[in-house]
């Protein structure tokens, strides 16, 4: 079994009008290289699910997306999003805006096949009116209380990044949080990683080592070596955010995203890119952020 | 007493927010509110449980900015889906920086005007309603305005309130728990009439009118009105050595105005 593949393959997996899972966390470990990619793409009319950062202001500046799946859009050391709040303010897409645990709940609702997850959270805001379509529910028990059925959110694609993978599709995050990563995966139909590194399997041979592993292979469907591949999200242990690239990028939102496109992404593999933001060193330098 | 800045009077507010909190986590979102939390930790309140600001719970509050030879001293793991996983069971407080907040209570960091075109689109209702439904929050506002605290609702209701009209059933849910709304000019509550929002102190030269004056709805007033006490050495000495030895607090509030007013 050898799931290693090209990052421009995964791109090949992702089609007009799918669901999209994007891994990471606002400026954090995010799948900026696939993204890149995704942007040479004609794909469009995405519906994107994110813990949103770069991905989704990237995505938006193109125009591909249809639908946003959200609960926040940030860069964290640069709190706002300045792609995401153009397109947002044009009324370029529709919104499904929820609590950040609502969208847990329907991407756990979605990996355990089941139509909804019953919660509180929801009641008493905006999060509902704004989206009619979540339906409340009665319990079935004495206690007769009314709660939100959190539909689930099912995922076409997923895509991730992560520190190490093997050929299998067993991974490795060595940051302090995987986030969401592995239930993106779950909820997701299948699921594709970049890795800053490409490893052999008896690498993962470690009782310690086996606890950052949340995604489980078998929902893995291809790897690709992209190292450096966050980048200008942060990647740790290994590099921090580059906040003076997404500064710069943020700046871009006025009149400067089609400059950005050419100098950074068009015909740019990963090694051109890289070279475009000082190289491996560069990268490598970037201080891990502090919160 | 030394003399003080109106921020550091703002920390010493945010600290007393978590008085009674025990071993509840202090999520703290913003420098005031995490300032506060740390200060609340290191004097009275030793049981809280607080973070780095990332994922690992601390036996201390982390300094915050650059941290030089410091490392955080971990006690546990708290991720982002573990801080879910507890938010339901309860045991938790926030303080966050809302953009708007109405006479209920309800916050908003979501969008400023129409829902489906923005004027201004901000971060998303990010934790907000499943916070408000779950547990305790409090609120740290630099700038008291009529733009902050809004007549009518928040344009988009992220974080829920003492708002009747908007309970399943009508009825309060069980876990929602507005307490303390800390801002430039005053010190608040919910426990005016009917959760009314209500002065509990008004910060030194701060008159009732000038904070009613800068608020778009009707606020009550907690019997024995009195001006918020001043820091105590201890507490500027911890704020200033301790939890913010590079002073990122003197931007916390436009112009980082003195604490005491006539002065």
């Amino acid at each position: 079994m050898d799931k290693t593949c090209a990052v421009a393959d995964i791109t090949n997996a992702i089609e007009s009008g799918m669901t999209l899972g994007i891994g990471g966390w606002g400026g954090r470990r995010k799948p900026m290289a696939v993204i890149r990619e995704l942007l040479k793409t004609d794909v469009q009319d995405l519906t994107v699910i994110s813990y949103g950062g770069p991905d989704v202001g990237m995505l938006a500046a193109a125009g591909k997306i249809a639908k946003l799946v959200f609960g926040f859009v940030s860069m964290d050391l640069v709190p706002l999003e300045a792609h995401f709040r153009a397109a947002r303010q044009a009324g370029a897409f529709e919104v499904m805006e929820l609590d950040e645990g609502m969208l847990q709940l329907g991407l756990k609702a979605a990996a355990s096949r089941l139509p909804f997850l019953p919660t509180r959270v929801g009641f008493g805001s905006d999060v509902l009116t704004a989206n009619p379509e979540i339906k409340t529910i009665t319990s079935p028990y004495p206690d007769g209380e009314t709660l939100v059925a959190m539909p689930a959110l099912p995922i076409d694609v997923a895509i991730c990044h992560v520190n190490e993978a093997d050929a299998l599709g067993n991974s490795r995050i060595c940051g302090p949080d995987p986030f969401f990563d592995e239930w993106l995966c779950r909820a997701a139909n299948q699921a594709f990683l970049s890795a800053e590194a490409l490893v052999d399997t008896d690498t993962f041979n470690d009782p310690l080592t086996a606890l950052q592993m949340p995604i489980e292979r078998s929902l893995v469907r291809g790897v690709a070596a992209a190292p450096w591949g966050a980048h200008p999200t942060s990647c740790g242990p290994k590099y921090g955010m580059d906040v003076e690239h997404l500064r710069a990028y943020s700046a871009a939102a006025k009149g400067g995203w089609t400059d950005y496109l050419e100098r950074y992404v068009l015909g740019k593999d990963l090694s051109a890119y890289l070279a475009e933001v000082g190289g491996p060193e560069a990268v490598g330098a970037l201080p891990l952020p502090v919160f | 007493m030394s003399a003080y800045t109106l921020a550091e009077l703002c920390i010493c507010c945010a600290a007393e927010a978590f008085r009674g909190d025990g071993e509840a986590l202090a999520t703290s979102i913003g420098l005031v509110p995490r300032l506060g939390a740390g200060l609340a930790k290191l004097t009275f309140e030793p049981g809280l449980m607080i973070t780095d600001g990332e994922a690992y719970l601390v036996r201390e509050p982390v300094p915050v900015g650059p941290r030089g030879d410091y490392r955080p001293k971990i006690e546990g793991l708290m991720t982002y889906e573990r801080v879910f996983d507890l938010i339901y069971k309860g045991k938790r407080h926030a303080m966050v920086t809302p953009v708007q907040v109405d006479r209920f209570g309800q916050m908003n960091i979501s969008i400023i005007g129409d829902y489906e075109r923005p004027k201004t689109a901000l971060l998303g209702v990010r934790g907000y309603p499943g916070n408000t439904i779950s547990n305790a929050n409090s609120m740290f506002l630099p700038q008291h305005t009529k733009r902050a605290f809004v007549t009518g609702e928040v344009d988009m209701v992220g974080g829920i309130g003492y708002n009747p009209a908007r309970w399943p059933n009508g009825h309060k849910p069980e876990h929602l728990d507005l307490r303390r709304i800390v801002t430039n000019l005053a010190v608040m509550d919910f426990q005016g009439p009917s959760h009314a929002i209500r002065v509990i102190s008004l910060n030194p030269g701060v008159t009732f009118d000038e904070v009613q004056d800068n608020t778009g709805f009707e606020l009550a007033t907690a019997p024995g009105l009195s001006t918020t006490p001043a820091p105590t050495d201890e507490q500027l000495k911890l704020i200033r050595e301790r939890l913010d030895p590079h002073d990122l607090r003197a931007g916390a509030i436009p112009g980082n105005p003195p604490g005491e007013r006539s002065s």
